[in-house]
């Protein structure tokens, strides 16, 4: 930070030191010395998560390459040790993974739009023309959304007054559906990587940038959708659109608003954290780039020549706000400050609070219908495995009848604790998407080493340009052994069918269940009827340690 | 003013003429094309640009762009593919920009590769990996 010209501050200590009193307010959560000239204020990922829910951080969050011990990939007592967090403070609580189902218990649900609408609102009484800017995969993840084709997050998050958007999971909507909700907006849609895949030109519908006129600074916002959108999610869904990173016509893009007088250019990106450390290690020009997709939450912003990176969790978990010193068309400085939402200590806005739960009337009873308990922590993030993901794997193979089991590696769906019910919202949590049927096929065992192989590069590819975030794919009922070091095609040995201990036989066909595949005309049952008949049977969940992955390399 | 489709052709053909190329019946692999391109001159880093996705989106049909100002002929090659040519642009005298576009279809994962002969009659030469994946699992 010393050789930069920027002068820096975080607020994160704000809220760390109170570990010893173990108490917070909402005051101390929203403390912040409101500076410069501009505030921004950043949401990402909530993944239509309404309500305040448990979201437990990842423990295993491997980085490759340049990026390997480097922040995002920094987890657990390393993470606190780099912040300066005590264990079993609220940072503790909200940032690591440790002991989370008692710190859950003392600390609380954290999220709930209409907590952020308290939060939001509160920076706006400081700095009124704040620019508040949601970085995408908005309208997806939970039963409402996925019932009202997105339109009960659209209602909620017009109520909050966002400035601008970018898109990744929106656009599993169908690109009808998504076309039908971008043209309703209140606000800007963005996205200089969206482009019309027949003449490869920007897509009408999405502007790369939009001006904003705040605190005498004028400031361009330039959108970055997710780049892998026809690769990670199903090209057929939204056949009219071409994505990539296309980091030359984001450069062009920066040139072009630095030339109609921006003094203060900001990304709004769904890269994920490693691509946009890249970018901004390749684009000249950003000031600051709202970071979304890969789910971090970072207390600080991590530097890249004169860029400044911001990430700002999921869920709804956090809202960053960042207060930019701009003068004589320059960043000078920057305060930061990510805001934890908990949910016991920051007050519920009244009038968001009604709205969400309009939202919610439809469906109320079959939302809250209880199917079992757990008596174990379900939660997903990591990335190999996570309890939800062993339980939905556990259905596959016995709801479907199956050998191996497949759950892909994504990283949304909150937590539930250690005696929780189970609803049916839960459920709808961790499964609910526009592509959800669970198919049952036979695969040879040189093809299921073909899909992990090719899981493992989009993640562990050490230039980060090559992966597209999430996590690798959930196996049930089969262990294997991955060296992230090597290249392709030699990362996964050792594959082993665990119901017979016996090696997989590349020439042999399996019985696989999955779901979320890819391919149009996919046939079976919902994942969310699978996951939910599964656990109507076992009446109380129990997922045991999962130790069929053996990791060298990290 | 309009153009008739024969004019129009005219145009255009006076900017960039691309060969597909036919199944090498001399050059296979693509150490042999190039030699042949280049007569085995030295190739320089810079004076071309190759634009491609670094995933495709659809392996069959890749978008790729290569421009390199000056240069009379720029020859791309697919090096994973059975057949690694696949087009050779030539640019005559008139040409007002040395660039052209297309799509490509790629076997698989690899590394596309170009090489300009410029005006000098040097050559240039840039190549970028374009990854063909199965995909799937997004976050």
């Amino acid at each position: 930070m010393a050789a930069s010209a920027l002068v820096g501050a975080g607020g994160f200590g704000n809220w760390a030191r109170l570990a010893a009193q173990q108490s917070l307010t909402q005051d101390q959560l929203l403390q912040f010395d409101t500076f410069g000239n501009v505030s921004l204020i950043h949401v990402t990922d909530i993944h239509a998560q309404l309500k305040p829910i448990y979201f437990r951080e990842p423990e295993v969050n491997i980085g490759v390459g340049g990026n390997k011990g480097e922040v995002p990939h920094v987890t657990g007592a390393d993470f606190r040790k780099l912040y300066g967090i005590d264990d079993g403070s609220p940072s503790a609580y909200a940032l690591t993974y440790n002991d989370f189902s008692s710190l859950a218990k003392g600390y609380g649900k954290v999220g709930g739009m209409d907590r952020v609408a308290t939060v939001v609102n509160a920076i706006r009484a400081d700095r009124p023309d704040a620019i508040l800017l949601d970085g995408g995969d908005t309208w997806h993840g939970s039963m409402t959304c996925f019932k009202t084709e997105g339109q009960d997050m659209v209602n909620v998050m017009n109520a909050l007054k966002p400035d601008a958007m970018t898109f990744h999971w929106e656009f599993t909507l169908g690109s009808e559906r998504v076309q039908e909700l971008v043209e309703g907006l209140p606000f800007a849609a963005l996205g200089q990587n969206i482009f019309d895949a027949e003449w490869d030109e920007p897509a009408e519908l999405f502007k790369p940038y939009q001006f904003f006129e705040r605190g005498g600074v004028k400031i361009a916002v330039i959108g970055q959708a997710f780049p892998y959108m026809p690769i990670a999610n199903p090209r057929w869904m939204f056949p009219e659109y071409s994505f990539g990173i296309r980091d030359e016509h984001m450069q062009e893009m920066v040139d072009e608003v630095r030339a109609q007088g921006a003094e203060l250019v900001v990304c709004l990106s769904h890269n994920g954290f490693d691509v946009d450390k890249k970018m901004a290690s390749v684009v000249t020009g950003i000031d600051v780039i709202l970071t979304g997709h890969t789910h971090d939450a970072l207390p600080e912003p991590v530097l890249v020549g004169e860029t400044i990176l911001i990430a700002s969790g999921s869920n709804g978990k956090f809202v960053s706000r960042v207060d930019l010193d701009v003068r004589d068309g320059r960043m000078m400085g920057f305060r930061h400050k990510l805001i934890p939402i908990f949910s016991d200590v920051i007050a519920p806005d009244p009038d968001m609070a009604a709205l969400i739960d309009e939202q919610r009337v439809p469906f109320k009873a079959e939302l809250e219908e209880v199917i079992g308990q757990t008596d174990d922590l379900l939660y997903r993030r990591g990335n190999f495995n996570g309890s939800w993901d062993d339980l939905i794997c556990d259905a596959l193979i016995s709801e479907r009848e199956a050998d191996i089991a497949m759950s892909p590696g994504v990283r949304w769906g909150p937590s539930l604790l250690p005696g929780d019910p189970i609803t049916r919202e839960d459920i709808w949590n961790v499964t609910s998407m526009s592509y959800g049927e669970a198919y049952r096929s036979e695969m040879t065992g040189e093809f299921i080493k073909v899909i992990l192989e090719d899981v493992a590069d989009n993640i562990f590819n050490p230039d980060p340009y090559y992966q597209q975030g999430g996590d690798m794919v959930r196996i049930g009922g089969m262990g294997y052994r991955i060296d992230i070091t090597k290249p392709q095609g030699e990362r996964i040995s050792d594959m082993t069918l665990l119901k017979t201990g016996e090696a997989i036989d590349p020439a042999k066909s399996y019985v696989v269940a999955g779901w979320a595949s890819v391919n149009e005309g996919t046939e079976g049952p919902q994942i969310w009827d699978v996951v939910e008949s599964h656990i109507r049977k076992m009446g109380t969940v129990t997922v045991a340690p999962n130790t069929s992955v053996e990791v060298v390399g990290a | 003013m309009e153009f008739t489709r024969r004019e129009t052709l005219a145009v255009g053909g006076a900017a960039a003429l691309v060969a597909m190329l036919p199944k090498g019946a001399y050059a296979a692999t693509t150490e042999e094309w190039i030699a042949e391109f280049t007569g085995g001159a030295e190739m320089a880093d810079a004076g071309l640009d190759l634009t491609a996705p670094e995933i495709a989106e659809n392996g069959n049909t890749v978008p790729i762009e290569v421009s390199a100002d000056g240069a009379s002929e720029i020859l791309v090659l697919a090096t994973g593919n059975p057949t690694p040519g696949v087009a050779k642009f030539t640019f005559g005298p008139l040409a007002a920009a040395q660039y052209a576009s297309t799509r490509i279809r790629l076997a698989g994962t690899q590394d596309v590769v170009a090489i300009a002969k410029l005006a000098d009659g040097s050559f240039a030469r840039a190549s970028k990996t374009v990854k063909v994946t199965i995909g799937g699992c997004g976050g």
